[in-house]
């Protein structure tokens, strides 16, 4: 615990809840874990509340092992499945409306660099594809046209699974969801190169089949937003509920996706990103 | 940028010295968010509104605001306003007539999440058709989205409400927004002599610790955990949560009634409050009314007037006793659907006494004339 948020006031150890003296005594802040900490410590989601199978649950689990400072980090989130599991972590997180969160969080990086000139809060947006791709894809660009520093990522499961499982621009061509009863007519947008086109410092793509490369780019994309500029991280996370598919399939699922092509891990570092990487392995090897 | 020293809200809105400058609303604006202590505030174009943010982003230059930018639309701008806010600084922005309606659906969520906003709404009429006109029907669409609404008649009153506006939205026991609303164009576009105090002096800094709700920086309790959240659950706990936080936020709007008393010098305020006919509006046709007023005095007619600068809170009990005493409540409004007409019968013992008339939209101005015959029609 580096902060005194963390601990709880003397004579009130009795009467918290027992998830909440664990995250005071074995949570992640200040310690510097990943994933491959995960099991040894209290983790910031508590017991999440999404269906058994969900790939976001999965995502966003490992998602949050992996920031580089979760002591100094706030969380924008948005409506959708993700929304259900953000009252539980132990982070400050916003739920402000359906759409808006890099708007949200452009307003909340500024606002955090006036008032903490000399320390970095990292501001990372986690929101799903119909937030990020379709409704609220205008505000993503332009929070990216401006090289706000802040991180992106989107819990791809390609459809508004939330609200019962319909089409969205993160849905393949040909996929019958409701609203696209004769299968979506258009193909998956390519948010990845939208976001490259758009100004992104770093993007990657990948997905909770590996974590090591997810912790990865989860930990330069943070970085990279706070030297250099805005970030992208798309995380394919497959939906068993709407898609029909066994809970225990997820993971099988997104590597047969791999195999045939229907997903890439892509991984793309513009020239100062790769600077800015190259310094810190500089420092650290020194 | 020169020098300024921090005084207290009261020093500045009653004792310090003020200085007669002859400027516009939009003018107006800037001078009052250069002694705010604004630490950020976001813009985007509609007319009228746009000067008024050019002008604020002319002493973010100068290094009066410490953070400006133009945002992509209203929605997107009043989002990151929000964000602002719940990181926890002073924030400041302004809109009108179809922004506003763009970026409807985030107002009702500043109140929810109990940010001290101050947004100046300029208003303007709203499609179809298109029009850029003077019109107030974007504040019918308003009254229920928990903001605190301020309606100035002058340029004077748009730079007092809006430092005004900061100080009473900020008190811990209301920490809700607060729209300071301006006629486009009759107060933004012309001018006037304002009496204001000199640039050198600005208000407090803004505590973000005094909020009521913790603002999202992790540097204070609680950090949000729960086993089991009361959001979007289908059980009692998770109703009454909802429907408690509402009516807290209701209460945090009443709470603010004794600070306008303090600071505005009342909800409303009267001129010959015992006459027969009352002429009770608010915003620019409170000097169209005062015209017709002193004209239906000269011709030996018994009229007064009653000026409304709170809509929300609505000064209810106040409007309830004037209108006891008269006989006739004339209401001049600068929109279609008279929702001010509305909201006055709804709180009166006898509703017939109101006039819901003149109404004037469209961009066409309410000269006196108009509102004297409404006079002849009930003292005939």
């Amino acid at each position: 615990m580096n902060k005194p948020i963390f601990q709880i006031s003397p004579g009130f150890e009795e009467i918290m809840p027992p998830e909440y003296r664990d995250l005071v005594a074995n949570g992640p802040y200040g310690k510097g874990f990943g994933v491959g900490d995960l099991g040894a410590y209290k983790e910031l989601v508590e017991e999440h509340p999404l269906c058994a199978g969900c790939g976001l649950a999965l995502s966003i689990r490992l998602a949050l092992a992996s920031l580089p400072n979760p002591e100094d980090t706030v969380v924008v989130g948005s409506t959708g499945c993700s929304s259900l599991v953000f009252p539980q972590v132990a982070l400050h997180n916003i739920h402000s409306l359906f759409g808006n969160q890099n708007a949200v969080a452009s307003g909340l990086k500024r606002a955090l660099k006036l008032r903490f000139p000399d320390k970095e809060k990292d501001v990372v947006v986690i929101a799903g594809d119909g937030a990020t791709a379709d409704i609220g894809l205008d505000m993503v660009m332009q929070s990216w046209f401006r090289r706000e520093r802040i991180t992106t990522i989107m819990l791809d499961n390609e459809a508004y699974a939330n609200t019962g499982g319909q089409e969205s621009g993160m849905s393949r061509q040909g996929t019958v969801l409701n609203m696209a009863p004769t299968g979506k007519k258009f193909p998956k947008a390519s948010i990845p190169e939208v976001a490259q086109a758009a100004g992104c410092a770093y993007v990657a793509a990948t997905s909770p089949a590996h974590p090591k490369k997810l912790e990865k780019a989860v930990r330069r994309a943070v970085l990279i937003a706070r030297e250099v500029g805005p970030t992208y991280i798309q995380l394919l996370s497959p939906c068993p509920t709407n898609y029909k598919f066994k809970p225990h399939e997820t993971i099988p699922l997104i590597k047969q996706r791999e195999k045939e092509g229907t997903f890439q891990n892509q991984e793309y570092i513009s020239e100062e990103a790769q600077r800015f990487l190259d310094s810190l392995e500089e420092a650290r090897k020194k | 940028m020169i020098e300024q020293k921090v005084v207290t809200p009261e020093y500045l809105f009653f004792e310090a010295e003020r200085k007669k400058q002859l400027m516009t609303g939009s003018e107006a604006v800037r001078e009052a968010i250069r002694k705010a202590n604004v630490d950020m505030a976001i813009s985007y174009p509609i007319t009228p509104q746009s000067e008024s943010m050019h002008l604020v982003g002319d002493i973010f230059a100068e290094g009066y605001v410490k953070e400006y930018f133009r945002g992509e639309n209203e929605f997107a701008v009043m989002s990151s306003v929000a964000g602002a806010a719940m990181a926890g600084v002073r924030v400041f922005t302004a809109t009108g007539g179809p922004g506003t309606m763009r970026a409807f659906e985030v107002f009702p969520t500043w109140a929810g999440a109990r940010l001290p906003i101050v947004c100046a709404f300029m208003t303007r009429g709203v499609n179809s058709p298109l029009t850029i006109q003077p019109d107030t029907i974007e504040m019918a669409y308003l009254l229920e989205t928990g903001m605190l609404m301020l309606h100035a008649e002058t340029a004077q009153d748009l730079h007092d409400m809006i430092l005004k506006a900061f100080i009473v939205a900020e008190k811990t026991d209301v920490h809700v927004p607060v729209g300071v609303f301006a006629d486009g164009f009759f107060v933004t576009h012309t001018k006037e002599t304002l009496e204001i105090p000199e640039p050198n002096i600005k208000l407090p800094s803004y505590n973000p610790y005094s909020s009521p709700v913790p603002p999202m920086d992790m540097e204070n309790v609680p950090v949000r955990q729960m086993r089991d959240p009361f959001v979007m659950k289908s059980n009692f706990i998770s109703y009454a949560a909802h429907a408690s936080w509402q009516q807290e936020v209701d209460a945090a709007a009443e709470r603010s009634r004794k600070y306008l008393e303090t600071y505005l010098g009342g909800l409303l305020e009267t001129e010959n409050e015992d006459a027969d006919v009352l002429l009770v509006t608010s915003g620019t046709a409170v000097c169209q009314s005062r015209e017709a007023m002193a004209i239906a005095r000269a011709q030996g007619l018994s009229v007064g007037l009653v000026k409304l600068k709170s809509i929300r809170p609505f000064p209810t009990e106040e409007i309830r006793a004037l209108a006891t005493r008269a006989r006739a409540i004339i209401v001049p409004e600068f929109n279609r659907v008279g929702w001010l007409a509305k909201e006055i019968k709804s709180v009166i013992d006898e509703p017939r006494k109101v006039v819901g008339a003149p109404r004037v939209y469209g961009g066409m101005t309410m000269p006196p004339e108009i509102i004297l015959d409404e006079i002849r029609r009930v003292t005939r």
